[in-house]
């Protein structure tokens, strides 16, 4: 086994993400009974928090089981206690992959690849990882309260930016497709047939873009809703299970 | 004010005392995780590597945060935005459980019920996910050998080729105006420098700034759906 998976991948590393995970599901536990309890106090019906526990258990079972993959995906070069902690707390795989590749090229390696991994560039990278998506947590310890209090006295305007959209949600789209514009000319880039040209990222990403089409058709044609919550995860399995056989044949 | 008002005036804001007790002890928590990694194999963090890194996380992620913060926070409400800023996965999970449970209870938006249905719903699905992933985990370990042979190791290599093609599909798809030029200007730097190849990190920020024109422009046209 490789010396940098196996001490990734150690029994204290599994010990010490268990812990913090272990303080945070207290906590939401915690917070689901005082809620429970308040909702009780004015006078609300025990069957509807009951069904609210139920609903909500039952609807994030597949999706839950989504995150699942993208742990499997992270652990072949973060290993599975880094991987486990990073999907169960504040990002997504989408976040955790991008932050990865970019803090990875930060200290000097070409991209997150497990024979250029070394115990350093493993911890440099979780810092990043972990303190790169510090800002939403940010937000809500200082503006939370106020925010939603503005909101309370002003809820007229509130309703008018839910009715006319602004230029926010297309901000987040814009921004993601800028992030993959700069990764796809990437390795199209590096397909060009020259010295130290690969072929296979491109390969791999034509892969996931065609499984990732098949989706898109099944939910939006055929009505498939429910394949959302695994998309992207599937999309990038298909993807990964394609570089297996294309590094036989390259 | 009635005294239920009262009662929920003081029920949330205790809920604020907690809940920012509680992110600032997670983030502290999380912070050490790294450093404790570290310690038990005697190594730190290259100091320089993750400042460089953190300032290009940063100019994408902040305003992104910044955004979902000033977005979610009025649907989720005091006590599901403590829980779900921190278990994360919000878009693709908190925000649809949530919705789905206050449809299901049948509570108005802007009220004590609705919030409370909220606080639960976010608070159980994030025990559910972290139990899923505990029983996953689990099942992972004994793979271990399998998952780190050196068949497999193209797979974990394209790890982030597999995530940007399909996400990079979603996306173009969803915007192809915006897509074309930032698309075309990064492959064609790519083809012609070929040293920026490996810089995509850097190339991210030129990237994302035209995107951000070009649907800007788009929406001020009306272009934009």
């Amino acid at each position: 086994m490789n010396e940098y998976l196996s001490q990734v991948n150690a029994l204290s590393f599994y010990l010490i993400v268990a812990a913090v995970l272990l303080f945070i599901t207290i906590m939401c536990l915690y917070i689901l009974i005082k809620c429970y309890r308040a909702g009780i106090k004015i006078g609300m019906d025990k069957a509807v928090l009951k069904k609210t526990i139920t609903s909500s258990a039952t609807f994030t079972l597949l999706p839950s089981i989504s995150i699942l993959l993208g742990v499997v995906a992270l652990s072949g070069t973060l290993g599975v206690p880094l991987s486990w902690l990073r999907l169960s707390v504040i990002g997504s795989l989408q976040y955790e992959l991008n932050v990865a590749e970019i803090a990875a090229q930060s200290i000097g390696l070409s991209g997150l690849r497990l024979e250029e991994m070394s115990l350093q560039a493993f911890i440099t990278i979780a810092l990043v990882m972990t303190v790169g998506i510090l800002g939403g947590l940010f937000f809500t310890i200082f503006f939370l309260k106020k925010y939603l209090a503005k909101l309370k006295s002003n809820p007229k305007k509130e309703t008018n930016s839910e009715s006319k959209p602004g230029f926010g949600a297309h901000a987040t789209t814009a921004m993601f497709i800028g992030l993959c514009g700069a990764y796809i000319g990437a390795y199209i880039g590096k397909a060009v047939p020259r010295q130290g040209s690969d072929i296979m990222p491109l390969l791999v990403a034509l892969v996931a873009a065609a499984a990732m089409a098949v989706f898109e058709i099944l939910i939006q044609k055929k009505g498939k809703a429910s394949l959302e919550n695994f998309s992207l995860a599937a999309s990038m399995l298909v993807a990964m299970a394609a570089a297996v056989g294309f590094g036989f044949i390259l | 004010m009635t005294e239920k008002e009262k009662y929920i005036q003081e029920f949330n804001n205790g809920l604020h005392r907690l809940g920012r007790t509680l992110m600032l002890a997670t983030i502290a928590l999380l912070i050490a995780v790294p450093f404790v990694f570290g310690a038990i194999y005697g190594i730190s963090p290259e100091l320089d590597g993750f400042l460089a890194g953190y300032a290009k996380v940063a100019v994408i992620y902040l305003p992104v945060s910044f955004v979902e913060f000033l977005v979610y926070a009025p649907m989720l409400g005091v006590g599901a935005s403590y829980i779900s800023f921190i278990t994360g996965n919000v878009t693709n999970m908190k925000i649809p459980c949530v919705m789905n449970a206050q449809d299901i209870a049948g509570t108005k938006h802007g009220t004590a019920e609705n919030e409370i249905v909220a606080t639960i719903s976010s608070a159980t699905s994030a025990i559910v996910t972290t139990l899923v992933i505990v029983a996953g985990v689990l099942l992972m370990v004994p793979l271990q050998p399998v998952l780190q042979s050196e068949v497999l190791l193209p797979a974990f290599n394209n790890v982030v080729p597999a995530l940007f093609g399909a996400l990079g599909l979603k996306y173009f798809a969803k915007a192809p105006q915006i897509a074309v030029l930032p698309v075309l200007a990064m492959t064609l730097l790519c083809i012609f420098v070929p040293s920026m190849i490996n810089q995509t990190s850097v190339l991210m920020i030129p990237c994302g700034a035209m995107a951000l024109v070009i649907g800007f422009v788009l929406f001020k046209k009306g272009k934009l759906k």
